[in-house]
């Protein structure tokens, strides 16, 4: 006769209340840590969603742009007018000055708007120009009006003039698409992630092509051909290390082999890719095994049963039904290679520069590069220019791990 | 499978690629070379594409050491063409370039760099520090009471009442940096000489136990290494009203705000004290430029055309907006000349 106790049945119960608990409190925990990092990284970030640019008019006097040379011409001197013909309250040596408020970026758009339309010459163009770091600052309360003159960055006659245009209307704040459109600069107002996005996306394109194929090749090999044996456990056991090496290490090896022996482009996504191929490729391997695992048997034995051959099995049945868990994986790899950044610190992709690449040979940055960079750059503006890259790139990995479980939930078989 | 066939001959293209970029000849400049340069060379290489539309120069910020390693790698379309030093090149590194082929150099003095000592501004203590002070504060040994033992201060105080009563707390660069070589040099090796047991030394073992002794910062828990990054040092200090950070000039002036230079033997740092070099803590910063590849490389003649300039190093130049303290107007003339020229480098003393 079972013998009936109580205190065991209550303790039995506790510890279950117990271990619910403790669950729930660790996924709490979790929820928090990821609500502070988004939270931290949304508070400094969204000021750089948006960007101060000024309207103001730009004489081109046929003495600063001759008409025979209009590359040459002297844009500098032509928008150190426009700032005194902006602020005529102001001695005319002082508001020259003040066109450090504009952006450095504006005698070279002013340039190019004039080489397109060399009618403007001794007229004049209206063009809204972004301000420069500090005065976007200002604009966005960052630079605290209260500090003593000799502690603040902008003195007093500066912000009474920004003042003085802002009270004309002149100041605008729209968004910021410099951010996504422009390449890098030394100056945060006209930075953007350009080239980050074309050298990340010709590198993440490179690791697809190479990893892609040769996973599967791989994984098709090892599960539907190779005889289980002693080699094929070794094999096995091998491929689940190397996915748990750290990337460093393979940046390292991309370093002596890629650059080393084969003398290929520093800096170039296109090595880039390679060295994210051999991080990704055994991710890739073990979820296309565990996708053709999950084909029952029966599908493989009615194929062979009514005289397929291995070949016919395999690329006919057995990877088209395996193809959404590949994708998922593949993705879900691809993902992890995205926001991989040690590898590439080692070939050199974190330079300065001005351009994005026009081919996957050509030098480049990319996101998590990008991102580092602009983490060490003593301008005010690229704190919050950080954070917002930082954004970016979570954008992109959550949507690439939305469309993994996408494609999961819509053309996954269940047997 | 059709889209299978697809990606098999994208690879096979991506293959052909490869082999193909090996012949192409490289268009762009390419510099390497210390972080405390690398803000100068970003807008020399900015203007320099803007003005002449030329491919955007590829600038990496390498350290000066690891800067040197790659500029001495050898001669070539794939290694660069141009490093940056907060230092002056060593013996070692020039022996490497020679040892690779690369003996034609041109020194190019670009302008100084004040090591700031900062705290928050919030700070409640009048900070007034000697070197002597900050040598006793950092280094992994000292004298007391004419004995050399490992660094027993822990507060500020302990090494003179007049210093504020808290404990040392100073974030630093780490050894890799051009940065850390040069406060070793400029402010320990300085406050070691004022020593009394450094004094009391044999005239011919000073330089010896300067370099052995007086070399080394303390591992024991008042000096952090912050890595390489000083906005992380910025921040640190900002928090912690009773630490100082130890960075580039250019960091204290873009956060001048929020931070105050640390007078050092009663010179605080600013654009006109580490120009004249009343400030002590001041260092000299170079470019180093591979004359082989000048003619070889296109646009790389124009490029050290715009690097000295004098709208880049000149008096009111670009990068005395960046924070570099720029040469006398009769020093640029010198150095300009020398770099056009290609003037060769004589191998090092040391």
């Amino acid at each position: 006769m079972a013998h009936f106790n109580p205190g065991l049945l209550r303790r039995r119960k506790r510890n279950e209340v117990v271990l619910r608990g403790l669950g729930f409190s660790a996924l709490a925990l979790a929820a928090l840590m990821l609500a502070l990092l988004v939270g931290s990284l949304v508070s400094t970030g969204w000021q750089a969603f948006t960007q101060t640019h000024i309207r103001i008019e730009f004489p081109v006097s046929a003495e600063r742009v001759k008409p025979d040379d209009i590359a040459k011409g002297n844009f500098r001197a032509a928008v150190q007018d426009a700032m005194q013909a902006a602020l005529p309250g102001l001695p005319a040596p002082e508001a020259r000055k003040l066109s450090a408020m504009l952006s450095n970026g504006a005698q070279f758009r002013l340039r190019d708007v004039v080489l397109a339309d060399p009618a403007l010459i001794g007229g004049s163009v209206a063009l809204t120009v972004p301000v420069s770091d500090p005065y976007d600052q200002l604009n966005k309360g960052l630079i605290d009006r209260a500090t003593p003159e000799a502690n603040r960055r902008l003195k007093d006659a500066e912000i009474a003039a920004f003042d003085t245009l802002a009270a004309e209307g002149r100041v605008s704040r729209p968004l910021n698409w410099a951010l996504l459109t422009n390449a890098d600069s030394r100056f945060p107002e006209l930075a953007g992630l350009r080239g980050a996005l074309v050298g990340s996306f010709y590198a993440l394109a490179t690791c697809f092509l190479l990893a892609f194929p040769l996973g599967i090749g791989a994984a098709v090999y090892l599960e539907e051909f190779a005889p289980k044996n002693r080699l094929s456990d070794i094999i096995e056991i091998n491929i689940n290390n190397l996915a748990a090496v750290p990337s460093v290490v393979f940046g390292l090896l991309a370093l002596a082999v890629f650059l080393g022996w084969f003398g290929m482009p520093r800096s170039s996504p296109f090595v880039g890719g390679l060295t994210l191929a051999l991080m990704t490729l055994p991710t890739i391997i073990i979820a296309t095994r565990a996708a053709l695992k999950a084909v029952p048997p029966s599908i493989r034995e009615a194929a062979l049963g009514i005289g397929a051959s291995r070949q016919q099995v395999v690329f006919h049945h057995v990877l088209p039904l395996a193809m959404p868990g590949i994708m998922t994986g593949t993705i879900i790899g691809l993902a992890q290679a995205l926001g991989e950044t040690a590898p590439l610190l080692l070939i050199g992709m974190n330079a300065f520069l001005t351009a994005s690449p026009a081919t996957p040979f050509d030098a480049s940055t990319a996101l998590p590069t990008q991102i580092f960079l602009w983490a060490d750059s003593p301008e005010r503006g690229f704190a919050s220019r950080t954070s917002a890259a930082i954004l970016v790139l979570l954008t992109f990995l959550a949507a690439m791990n939305a469309l993994a479980i996408f494609l999961r939930a819509r053309f996954e078989r269940k047997w | 499978m059709p889209h299978f066939k697809l990606t098999v001959s994208a690879l096979a293209l991506a293959l052909v690629a490869v082999s193909a970029t090996a012949a192409v000849a490289r268009d762009q400049v390419r510099m390497v070379g210390s972080s405390t340069v690398f803000p100068y060379s970003q807008a020399v290489a900015e203007e320099f594409a803007n003005m002449t539309g030329k491919p955007s120069p590829v600038i990496e910020s390498t350290g000066t050491g690891g800067g040197f390693k790659l500029f001495c790698e050898g001669v070539g379309e794939n290694k660069a063409d141009i490093t940056g030093a907060s230092r002056a090149i060593k013996k070692s590194e020039y022996d490497l370039c020679v040892a690779n082929g690369v003996t034609d150099i041109t020194e190019v003095l670009i302008g100084y760099d004040g090591l700031s000592l900062a705290v928050s501004r919030t700070s409640p203590f009048d900070w007034a520090l000697t070197e002597k002070q900050i040598y006793q504060a950092l280094a992994a040994e000292t004298d007391v009471n004419g004995a050399w033992v490992a660094n027993p201060y822990k507060k500020w105080s302990e090494i003179d009442p007049s210093l504020p009563d808290v404990a040392i707390l100073a974030y630093g660069p780490p050894p890799t940096s051009g940065t850390r070589d040069a406060f070793v040099e400029l402010v320990l090796h300085d406050g070691c000489k004022q020593l009394d047991f450094y004094k009391a030394l044999d005239a011919d073992k000073k330089a010896a136990f300067l370099t052995e002794s007086c070399s080394r910062m303390r591992q024991d828990g008042p000096f952090v290494e912050a890595g390489e990054n000083d906005n992380l040092i910025v921040q640190r200090i900002e928090a912690d009203t009773s630490a100082i950070g130890i960075f580039g000039y250019s960091f204290l002036y873009e956060n001048s705000d929020k931070l105050a230079g640390i007078p050092v033997d009663g010179v605080a740092p600013s654009a006109e004290t580490i120009a004249d070099f009343s400030y002590g803590v001041a260092r000299p910063l170079y470019v180093y430029i591979k004359n082989a590849h000048r003619g070889v490389i296109p646009g790389l003649a124009e490029f050290i055309d715009e690097f000295v300039s004098d709208a880049a190093m000149g008096d009111g130049g670009y990068m005395q907006e960046r924070g570099l303290t720029v040469l006398a107007p009769e020093t640029l003339a010198v150095v300009q000349t020398a770099a056009t020229s290609a003037a060769p480098l004589a191998a090092p003393a040391k």
